[in-house]
């Protein structure tokens, strides 16, 4: 389990730092995205991978061996409202550039060729 | 401590954003209304922050926290908590003041040039009170995502391609930055299992082997988002078009964005990797000292190379976060006050600057067509003609325009007798003496080099604002006048009289940074006073027994 996350996390966040270097504004908001999705996951795998094991204590009897950490996915769900917001306005920022100076480009002009 | 005052500690951030949330509701015409409520809420804040500050400064010598808030009663390391401290009370009443001046400013013209101007600008101040004031890592990033969430409408505020197009790669740096924040959290969190700041810094120096790496991963992955806020070369290359790009009074209440990043690295860096922090201590010192005087030098450069006003300000921005990053990276515990004072001086005096150069420009540039164009475009034509307010315009334009212009010059230049010259001679003076005059003989080289990097970024500044003054006020030849409000002039006064005020009382201003900087540099007194905070549900039961 352990290294299909850490690759995941790792394709993740190559493919997002790489199209977020590319020159056209749509490249860079998937750029983001992914990048955002690996961040995702490399905290939840902070409270350390476990499978079949419950968040929250029940019952007195609770032992903490037997449950997961349940900080990283409070973190994790945090997370993934702030950057769905930035994201989202980050969208109509992009749609304004294209509008604004007729061009994807981030620079707002064609390079020369 | 008890009754209602213990609960002032939370309005800083209730405040903007009940406020922001009932301006909301409103029509977008209703301007006169959302201007009289914004008003009215950053006036409170103003007065919140000075209560505050009275507060800290009163707290008692053994104390390193006035006051600890524990939110819904969860007692500190389960819990958030928000911690008002002196360098907390003092950042918050340098944004109400900027916050404030900003305010008055843009209620001439800028507030009717785009929409969501004023709950945008509550949002901005609740982030920013919000990040000055929390004592939690995770809440720490919430409120950098409000402040910057709210700081991306109000770079836009006014439209136009020049904003959009310096919008998209502000957005674009600053939601990577955010990415970079999140992980550096999440390793700290793996290492330690904790994220707040008081039991983190107990917890620091317990931890060995292999984790030692990790936090310092954690931690150097987490300064590199803190240092792209504050515009650490070479992370900065977005700061001084973003900041030129936006309207004056965004531009003038940015100054403090950048300060941020600051606050967080001097909180965070001497907290965590102080002198207690065993192996882990002063850790990356070096990288921001060199770090400083790279964008020291960077900014220095920019300023000389500016041909626009409004860019060379960015740049002063830069040389302000320089300056501040290598006194801190240096090392030298004594320079932290002077460090302090010229975060100050200087942010006052970049937003004077910032709100100064819309003014001098008006009278020069097509600057007020493209907002007359904007104006109609969100259907202000309802907008009274501005001549009917003619019996404000104020005499004298252009020599108290030229008079404010040669203060800025002063305060940014670091020339005496203003209070620039006091923080930069107060800085070299602890870095040469930094263990009482004649301590020991001998004086570090990073004492050589910064004081030669300071005295040439001086210089570069003063050469750099000479030109500028003679092209805006001496070569043009039957220029008009700009007309200028007494609300914009008066704002403008208002900072630059701040620095003055802290000039002469030089002597007060600087016993408080001292005594700000002693507890930053005594990080146990701050982890006890942080931890050992009782709920008020256990101590009132206590007391029922």
């Amino acid at each position: 389990m352990e290294i299909i996350v850490a690759l995941s996390i790792g394709v993740l966040s190559a493919s997002g730092v790489w199209l977020l270097l590319r020159p056209r504004t749509f490249q860079v908001i998937i750029g983001l995205s992914l990048l955002s999705y690996a961040v995702n996951l490399f905290i939840f795998s902070m409270g350390r991978l476990r499978s079949g094991a419950a968040p929250v204590l029940s019952g007195a009897s609770g032992d903490l061996a037997q449950y997961t950490d349940p900080l990283p996915q409070a973190l994790v769900l945090t997370a993934i409202v702030i950057g769905f917001a930035t994201t989202a306005l980050f969208l109509v920022v992009l749609l304004a550039a294209r509008g604004l100076t007729g061009t994807d480009h981030v620079d707002g002009r064609e390079p020369k060729p | 401590m008890s009754g209602w005052l213990q609960h002032l500690a939370i309005v800083p951030i209730l405040l903007p954003l009940a406020a922001g949330a009932l301006m909301l509701l409103f029509n977008e015409r209703r301007h006169q209304l959302k201007a009289g409520i914004n008003l009215t809420a950053t006036l409170l804040l103003a007065a919140n922050a000075l209560v505050l500050l009275a507060e800290a400064a009163g707290a008692p010598a053994d104390a390193a926290v006035a006051e600890v808030y524990l939110l819904a009663d969860w007692e500190a390391p389960f819990g958030i908590v928000l911690v008002v401290d002196r360098l907390s009370a003092m950042m918050l009443v340098l944004v109400a003041a900027l916050g404030l001046a900003a305010l008055v400013f843009s209620l001439a013209r800028w507030h009717r040039a785009g929409t969501y101007f004023h709950p945008l600008f509550q949002f901005l101040l609740m982030g920013l009170n919000g990040a000055f004031l929390t004592g939690d890592l995770f809440n720490l990033f919430v409120f950098f995502e409000v402040l910057l969430a709210a700081s991306y409408g109000l770079a836009l505020h006014g439209s136009g391609s020049l904003r959009v197009k310096a919008g998209l790669h502000y957005i674009a740096i600053n939601l990577a930055a955010s990415l970079v924040f999140l992980i550096g959290v999440a390793l700290i969190y793996g290492v330690t299992g904790t994220l707040n700041m008081a039991d983190l810094a107990a917890r620091v120096p317990t931890v060995v082997g292999g984790d030692r790496v990790l936090l310092e991963v954690g931690a150097a992955v987490l300064g590199i988002a803190f240092l792209t806020k504050a515009g650490m070369w070479p992370l900065c290359f977005w700061l001084p078009t973003t900041y030129a790009a936006a309207a004056a009074p965004v531009a003038a209440l940015f100054a403090v964005l950048s300060k941020v990043g600051i606050y967080a690295l001097l909180r965070l860096w001497l907290l965590l990797f102080g002198a207690d922090a065993g192996a882990s201590a002063y850790f990356g010192a070096d990288w921001l000292l060199v770090g400083g005087l790279l964008t020291l030098g960077f900014g220095a450069v920019g300023m000389l190379a500016s041909q626009d006003l409004a860019r060379m300000a960015g740049y002063s921005v830069l040389v302000s976060s320089g300056t501040l990053l290598a006194a801190i990276g240096s090392g030298v515990p004594a320079a932290t006050a002077p460090a302090l004072y010229y975060m100050v001086s200087s942010t006052l005096a970049i937003a004077a600057f910032f709100l100064l150069i819309e003014l001098i420009e008006r009278g020069r540039r097509a600057g007020a067509d493209i907002l007359a164009v904007t104006l109609e475009a969100f259907g202000a034509a309802d907008v009274e003609p501005e001549e009917d307010e003619a019996g404000m315009v104020i005499p004298a334009t252009m020599a108290l325009l030229g008079l404010s212009f040669l203060l800025c010059a002063l305060l940014l230049a670091g020339l005496p007798p203003v209070s620039g010259f006091i923080a930069k001679f107060a800085l070299l003076s602890a870095l040469f003496n930094s263990g009482g005059l004649g301590a020991d003989g001998s004086i570090a080289v990073v004492a050589w080099v910064l004081l030669a990097a300071l005295l040439l970024s001086g210089l570069a500044a003063l050469i750099g604002m000479t030109r500028a003054g003679i092209r805006a006020f001496w070569v043009p030849v039957g220029n008009t006048v700009p007309r200028v409000r007494l609300i914009e002039m008066a704002p403008v006064a208002v900072l630059l009289a701040l620095c003055v005020a802290i000039t002469v009382r030089a002597g007060p201003v600087m016993a408080y940074m001292q005594d700000t900087a002693a507890r930053l540099h005594a990080p146990a007194l701050y982890v006890d006073d942080v931890l050992s905070v009782v709920p008020a549900r256990a101590a009132a039961e206590e007391s029922d027994r």
